[in-house]
């Protein structure tokens, strides 16, 4: 009898502990992620930014010094041939560095299309992201031009994941696009404005 | 106590044999120089020389497991070899696997993490270049590339990295553009001239002072070292007197004004400081960048070595000796003293070789030999000056980095290709032809003339007309 009332008390005071804990965590939970914005508003917010820097580099330096002025090439082997990035080189370089990056918290992009010219890029493609790609290029879907916003699981971690249109801004874009090697005949012909692709943010939910 | 013992002298036996054991190897462990005893498998070349200095590689981090974590770092691996993963361009850096999107090929082979290919200490599963994974490791995430790349579609993933085409780390040789750039050339090209080094003005554009040329009379060591005329006549006739560089430039120290009578790699480095930081790096001079090592000597080499010397101590004076500073002894015989491999003694019998000789009786102008240096202590441009690689193992890993800084010199860019492929040639020291064509280049050229490439068609029309027969090249 002695011994069941002692294992009563105790299981009640380990409840007890185990209730305060909870209470305590839930509190923390309350008070929202660093910052307090949503996923969704930190990820437009980023690609805004990627989607301005591109359309500069894209427009004043490779438009303006390679087809305009004509003083230097881009050239997707630009160190080999001491010529500007591709603007999607650019914009690799620029991601790569972010990875490598302390953040205060972890968030990754890329940019990526339906009709990839490097399949190394292509393989990498996740169901969701394919889905997204397809919904902001098609010009029947409902996201034809907008942001697609979707969640996947990848390496264990849950992901907020936001697909953005990324338009053919200057005749540098398409012009070097339309006329690839790798370039399959199903691709289209890209002009002025065309979504060529979209560029993938992605968030930690955790 | 005895009649105790004796009861339990099975039990006593094994404490004495424990406790000795155990209080050995701890000596062995903080005491001892030569830890060789707790070695657990035979370490690779080049490492095998600094393989006593166990913090070299293994760090004190916080281990997730302290009975499998090594300790072993990417940053241990890059405070040696990152300078020359920079100069590569490293084909694969950590930070191309950070996004999240690799996580699936990230769960066949962990490429974030240098040992996860270059595990020491495993002896029975190493393959060249210091490579514990099986050799098809591409596999893991380049199955696109052989789907959709015609030309690669009856190729092994075996076959990635030791066909002499494509390399982890270092993935120049096969750039497309430089390809197409050296496309069509004569295997031996009509100006075959090394470029000359400059230590003078490069000294001079790092701030200092032009001096006056010195005569022997000048020499500025202290009477009770100056015991040998022969010295001083030798230094008279360096590059270092007529420059103005005086004894206490190598013997002095700045700051005391002390004499060193056989001052080291440091003293050298005050003005050569490109070519000892090379040096430090190679094979010849890794021991001396750990203080507690000393010299690497033949005698701890794996390459075979002539058993005159072995325990002489390699530094800046083994090659350059003392004084003398003959850089055309540097550039041979000095190598000779010591190498006694197949390469090295086909060496005297080889074209190269003729060439050497014709350059040091004058009969080919300076630049035109091919000595061992030429190959093997690259000349390269840095910033303007021309500087003496003093990383004997710079281009060799992999050999398809000498295309650039030597072959391609003197040689086009497919016969290099194919000699560099070719084992046995590189034995015979290039005596001979390659018995194999290099087909990455007539790849990307049937490539380039399928995209319309209207230069390289010209090209290829041009070529075909001096041969009368169609090139594949």
């Amino acid at each position: 009898m002695n011994s069941l009332i002692l294992t009563t008390r105790l299981g009640a005071l380990a409840g007890l502990c185990l209730g305060l804990s909870a209470c305590k965590s839930g509190e923390e939970e309350a008070s929202g992620s660093p910052g307090g914005y949503p996923a969704a508003q930190v990820a437009e917010a980023l690609y805004t930014v990627l989607k301005s820097e591109r359309k500069v580099y894209a427009s004043k330096v490779v438009n303006r010094l390679v087809k305009e002025e004509k003083v230097i090439k881009a050239h997707e082997e630009w160190k080999e041939n001491k010529a500007l990035l591709l603007p999607a080189q650019f914009f690799r370089e620029g991601a790569e560095e972010v990875d490598d990056a302390e953040k205060p918290f972890q968030f990754s992009y890329s940019l990526q299309s339906p009709w990839p010219l490097n399949y190394e890029n292509a393989k990498k493609q996740t169901p969701s992201v394919k889905e997204g790609l397809a919904a902001v290029t098609d010009p029947e879907s409902e996201y034809y031009g907008k942001k697609w916003t979707g969640e996947e699981m990848l390496g264990g971690t849950s992901y907020f994941v936001g697909i953005y249109p990324d338009r053919a801004v200057a005749a540098a874009c398409w012009d070097c696009h339309n006329d690839h090697e790798n370039r399959k005949d199903s691709y289209p012909e890209f002009k002025k404005n065309d979504v060529m692709g979209g560029i993938v943010i992605r968030i930690p939910k955790s | 106590m005895s009649s105790w013992i004796i009861r339990h002298k099975h039990l006593v036996l094994w404490l004495a044999v424990t406790g000795g054991l155990g209080w050995w190897l701890s000596w062995v462990l903080f005491e001892a120089e030569d830890k060789t005893v707790l070695l657990p498998g035979i370490t690779t070349d080049g490492h095998h020389q600094i393989e006593m200095e166990c913090h070299a590689c293994h760090t004190n981090e916080e281990k997730e497991n302290i009975f499998t974590s090594s300790g072993v770092t990417n940053e241990s691996c890059i405070a040696c070899h990152g300078e020359e993963l920079e100069q590569a361009s490293d084909s694969h850096p950590i930070r191309k696997f950070r996004n999240p999107e690799n996580a699936i090929f990230l769960e066949h082979i962990d490429a974030m993490n240098c040992i996860t290919c270059h595990r020491e200490h495993n002896e029975k599963i190493t393959n060249p270049m210091a490579v514990t994974v099986p050799g098809d490791y591409c596999a893991h995430c380049h199955e696109v590339t052989l789907e959709n790349l015609e030309s690669h579609r009856d190729l092994s993933f075996k076959s990635c990295a030791t066909a002499g085409c494509h390399n982890y780390h270092d993935n120049t040789a096969l750039a497309p553009s430089f390809l197409l750039k050296n496309y069509g050339k004569p295997e031996h090209l009509p100006e075959r001239i090394l470029p000359a080094t400059n230590p003078l003005t490069r000294w001079m554009d790092q701030g200092h002072e032009p001096r006056k040329p010195l005569r022997e009379k000048d020499a500025d060591a202290p009477v009770q070292h100056q015991t040998d005329s022969q010295i001083t006549a030798d230094w008279h006739s360096t590059a270092h007197a007529r420059a103005g560089i005086n004894c206490r430039d190598c013997h002095g120290v700045p700051a005391t004004g002390d004499w060193v009578t056989k001052p080291d790699h440091t003293s050298c480095a005050a003005c050569h400081e490109h070519e000892v930081d090379g040096f430090l790096q190679g094979k010849h001079g890794m021991r001396l960048a750990h203080k507690r090592l000393g010299p690497m000597t033949p005698a701890n080499a794996r390459l075979p070595m002539r058993p005159d010397a072995p325990h002489a101590g390699l530094s800046c004076n083994s090659c350059h000796e003392p004084h003398r500073y003959d850089r055309q002894f540097a550039a041979q015989e000095a190598c000779m003293k010591c190498h006694d491999d197949a390469h090295t003694r086909h060496y005297e019998n080889s074209p190269h070789h003729n060439l050497w000789k014709l350059e040091l009786t004058g009969d080919l102008p300076a630049g035109s030999g091919v000595s061992c240096a030429t190959c093997h202590l690259p000349r390269e441009e840095h910033g303007g000056a021309i500087i003496v690689n003093h990383n004997q193992n710079a281009n060799l890993r992999p050999n398809e980095k000498m295309l650039r800084n030597t072959c391609m010199t003197c040689h086009s860019q497919q016969f290099a290709m194919d000699a560099l492929a070719d084992p046995h040639l590189i034995e015979r020291n290039f005596t001979g032809r390659p018995t194999t064509r290099h087909p990455g280049i007539g790849w990307t050229v049937e490539s380039a003339i399928k995209r319309g490439d209207e230069d390289i068609i010209k090209l290829q029309r041009y070529l075909e007309s001096l041969s009368n027969t169609p090139q594949s090249n």
